[in-house]
């Protein structure tokens, strides 16, 4: 308790806002949750931690009455409650932020922040008050977008915020964040982390959810660690090491954290020969500025930037999925223009967006269906990939992926966030591409599945497979990439062969750019 | 055993087949020969043949409208489109000395066909290039539609003396109206089309998710545009069948709603307008289960105006049985993890 705030210590003291205990919920052949607990206090900031799959969400979901409970009670302020809707769960003083952030995109910023809650004058909305209260709590987040910008317009980084503003926004006893930072840059994580904690000191019970552990013994006074839908403990952060968190979620003595250090590879210069993939002042107005850049043979390439920095941007014109107004591009030499995903599929590229709900999921069709679907649409309709290929294909991939439910009829919506990213990994190398370019591909991923999925690029890459590498998490990308490009304000500010270059070199990079313009 | 109670009620098709099976046990009630087939002159006769037989072109046109739908699209032009496609053959025919021959209306009738496919490229078009919303980009056929069809016969009731195209809805082979083999054989070309090929997957993901399906190399555009064209090409056929029924094209008349029966019968099927997951199967069942519907009304003495009053009902039970609250309600356990929370999610 050493770490603890005194008005954590002395909120240990008071009555738990929530109080689930014994909380059984299954889906047809699933038993997602058995008998589980989980006791929030105020003022306090509860982590709760477990494998893709483990049964976070659906908790969640059990609590704010997304789901209905088979067994189980939940006792909310003092008094047996079971909420019937998400609704009656927010009237109740429970504010959430789910991990699929479902927002209206075709809304204002300030609309989404304030919908259902709308500042009235004489019946009818005021949308001055509205933008200047949505205005002051971005602000508060540090957040620097106009209120009144269409939400749509905004990458997902920023989409995910907003849906966080609206939560905090709301004057909640407890606030619910599933997974509020999976693609977040260190920078805005500081600045929610910020928030939590003079929302904690006001006595609000907070419960994160991330597969961040820096993050969990950073901000979090205690957690609660699930397994295969089952409850294993629940610790006090300052009394808990990494370790025995790690062993907990796991179940094993595994040297998980050794294998995420081991997949550190040594990094080589491959930028011999003529290069796969070549641009020449590359751009579009407004989302990137001419990129020359040069892509080899068997290398990986990790960028790095800050959110709006246009590495995704710069991924989406590489891949067709956005057209370039300028700028040329080569692959093997020859002049190539992309002007659709299917062209760049073609060439042997591919692409997995780091917007994993509405670019990546097709909810109601199977697992089988979703990893194959790239495959078959470039083999055209007229010709199904044979049944037997099909499944052999399938369940390689959800045994060398580790996929949960190991079903390939499971429908995608019913995966849990990490594992619906494995199947889309899934659904690109199936395709076999000669460049993999991966936006945020281990978001939302837990840490034994992210060692994994690391080694997995490392192979590949040995293989001969060329790799674009984005993640908000430097230290990720460091360990992966041969060669680093930085960008910034939607520019590439900088390239370089990853040798000894540290994440502070990174940060000095971006940062020295902004000394120099002023 | 209950488990396999249960699977049998989850399954997509069991309440439109109940709901079938129902209003055809009705009949039998004031129709004791109801189910009763008759073999004269080597062609079948009988209540269940009229039923088929009758809702072949709502059937064809259904079909059709079962992938736009799939797509999250619509198509309210079709009850246009077939009248267009009967004013043209019949029009052709009428026009011409030889009006009889079967050279007539077998050119009469491929052209009729094409120009439905025409407008179903434009329909495409609209959709899928210039991305208007389907239920706008196909109204503009729809009230256009009729006045084409309308220039076409000049304002008259065309009528045609041509005995192979009288046969198109009359006519019997192997004992079974002509009208249903085809909407059979419509049926069970764009099954295999759709499910022996990848089609079928490709429209479904289309559907459900446009963009992600965009970025995985679907060619979204192409299916799009393409099942826009197939609807008009069903509506074409089913336009000749409606034009051969009476030997006659009747601009205003001929088709007429017919759009909204299609989509009850796809809705009816199972195949949600939201998009994605259709059934052929469904499809077939809902149409079916219209012209039933229609059929029976009189049986029962209750006058045959009444007739969409009935379907409304039938509107109204089949958005409460896909609405998830309704389905809660009327599960047995009230918390029965099979109902609500598959929606919920
Ligand atoms: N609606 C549903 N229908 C069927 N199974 C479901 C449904 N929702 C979740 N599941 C299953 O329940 C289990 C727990 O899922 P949950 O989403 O709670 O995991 P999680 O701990 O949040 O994982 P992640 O870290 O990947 O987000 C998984 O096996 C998942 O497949
Ligand atoms: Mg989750």
């Amino acid at each position: 308790m050493i770490q603890m705030t005194a008005e954590a210590a002395e909120a240990t003291r008071t009555e738990p806002v929530v109080q689930m205990s014994g909380v059984s919920v299954s889906f047809p052949g699933v038993k997602a949750l058995q008998s589980v607990g989980l006791t929030l206090r105020p003022g306090e900031v509860h982590a709760l931690m477990g494998e893709n799959g483990a049964g976070k969400s659906t908790l969640i979901k059990a609590l704010t009455g997304v789901y209905s409970i088979d067994e189980g009670t939940i006792i909310v302020g003092g008094e047996p409650r079971t909420f019937h809707s998400p609704a009656e769960s927010q009237a109740a003083g429970i504010s959430t932020v789910y991990q699929e952030v479902n927002l209206c995109t075709n809304l204002t910023v300030a609309e989404n922040m304030l919908l259902g809650r709308e500042p009235r004058s004489f019946g009818r909305i005021d949308t001055r008050a509205m933008n200047r209260r949505a205005g002051e709590t971005l602000t508060r987040l540090g957040l620097d977008i106009d209120p009144k910008s269409q939400l749509g317009t905004h990458p997902i980084a920023i989409q995910q915020l907003v849906a966080i503003a609206r939560a905090v926004d709301i004057d909640a006893e407890l606030l619910i964040l599933d997974e509020p930072t999976s693609s977040l840059d260190a920078d805005e994580v500081a600045k929610l982390f910020e928030v939590m904690r003079t929302l904690r000191a006001e006595g609000v019970a907070i419960v994160f959810v991330s597969h961040f552990l820096e993050q969990v013994f950073a901000i979090s006074d205690r957690m609660t660690v699930l397994r295969n839908g089952q409850f294993v403990g629940e610790y006090l952060t300052a009394e808990t090491t990494q370790l025995q968190l790690v062993q907990a979620m796991i179940g094993r003595e595994l040297e998980t954290l050794e294998k995420i250090e081991q997949a550190a590879e040594e990094h080589t210069v491959k930028t011999q020969g003529a290069p796969l993939m070549e641009v020449i002042d590359l751009g579009r107005k407004g989302s990137v500025e001419s990129v020359d850049l040069q892509l080899f043979e068997g290398e990986v390439i990790g960028i790095a930037g800050l959110l709006g920095s246009g590495r995704t941007e710069l991924a989406r014109l590489l891949f067709g999925a956005d057209t370039p107004d300028h700028g040329d591009m080569r692959m093997r030499s020859k002049g190539t223009k992309l002007r659709t995903p299917r062209q760049a599929i073609d060439h042997k590229i591919a692409f997995s967006s780091e917007n994993r709900r509405s670019e990546g999921v097709i909810a109601d069709l199977s697992i089988a269906d979703n990893m194959v679907l790239a495959m078959q649409a470039s083999r055209g309709w007229l010709r199904p990939i044979p049944a037997r290929t099909k499944d052999r294909l399938v369940r390689k991939y959800i045994e060398a992926l580790d996929i949960r439910p190991a079903d390939p009829n499971a429908l995608m919506r019913n995966l849990s966030g990490g594992n619906q990213q494995k199947v889309l990994l899934a659904r690109w190398l199936i395709t076999e591409p000669e460049l993999l370019i991966l936006d945020e591909p281990t978001r939302g991923i837990d840490i034994g599945a992210k060692a994994q999925i690391q080694q997995l690029v490392a192979d590949l890459s040995k293989d001969g497979m060329s790799v674009v590498f984005i993640s908000a998490e430097l230290e990720e990308v460091l360990r992966l990439s041969d060669r680093l490009v930085v960008m910034r304000d939607r520019r590439k500010i900088d390239e370089r062969a990853n040798e000894d270059v540290t994440v502070s070199d990174v940060l000095e990079i971006i940062a020295g750019e902004v000394r120099n313009d002023a | 055993m209950r488990d396999l109670g249960l699977r049998f009620v989850r399954h997509n098709l069991f309440w439109p087949t109940l709901a079938l099976v129902l209003l055809l046990l009705l009949n039998l009630t004031k129709t004791p020969d109801f189910f009763s087939l008759r073999l004269q002159d080597g062609h079948l006769y009988g209540s269940l043949i009229d039923i088929l037989r009758n809702s072949a072109p709502t059937l064809l046109i259904a079909l059709g409208m079962t992938l736009v739908i799939a797509t999250r699209g619509i198509d309210l032009s079709v009850g246009a489109v077939a009248a267009i496609s009967g004013a043209v053959a019949c029009t052709y025919m009428a026009g011409s000395p030889d009006e009889s021959t079967a050279g007539r209306a077998v050119i009469g009738m491929t052209m009729a066909v094409a120009v439905a496919v025409l407008l179903g490229v434009w329909n495409g078009f609209l959709v899928s290039v210039l991305g208007i919303q389907p239920i706008i980009a196909t109204l503009v056929l729809m009230t256009a539609g009729r006045g084409l069809a309308m220039l076409i016969t000049d304002g008259q009731i065309t009528t045609v003396n041509n005995s192979l195209f009288a046969k198109v809805s009359t006519g019997f082979v192997l004992g079974l109206p002509i009208a249903i083999l085809i909407a059979l054989a419509v049926f069970a070309i764009t099954a295999v089309l759709t499910r022996r090929t990848a089609l079928g997957m490709l429209i479904e993901a289309v559907g459900i998710n446009p963009e992600a399906s965009r970025l995985a190399g679907v060619r979204a555009r192409t299916i799009t545009w393409t099942v826009y064209v197939f609807v008009a090409f069903c509506a074409g056929i089913a336009g000749l069948m409606i034009a051969s029924n009476t030997s006659a094209a009747d601009a205003n008349a001929a088709g007429l709603f017919i759009e909204l029966d299609a989509i009850l019968a796809v809705v009816i099927g199972g195949t949600s307008l939201a998009g994605g997951r259709f059934s052929l199967t469904g499809t077939l069942i809902g149409a079916m289960f219209i012209q039933t519907l229609a059929t029976t009304i009189p049986t029962m003495g209750i006058p045959a105006e009444t007739n969409y009053l009935f379907k409304a009902v039938v509107v109204i039970v089949v958005c409460l049985l896909q609405s998830p609250k309704a389905r809660a309600v009327l599960s047995v356990r009230r918390s029965s993890p099979l109902l609500t929370k598959g929606s919920a999610a």
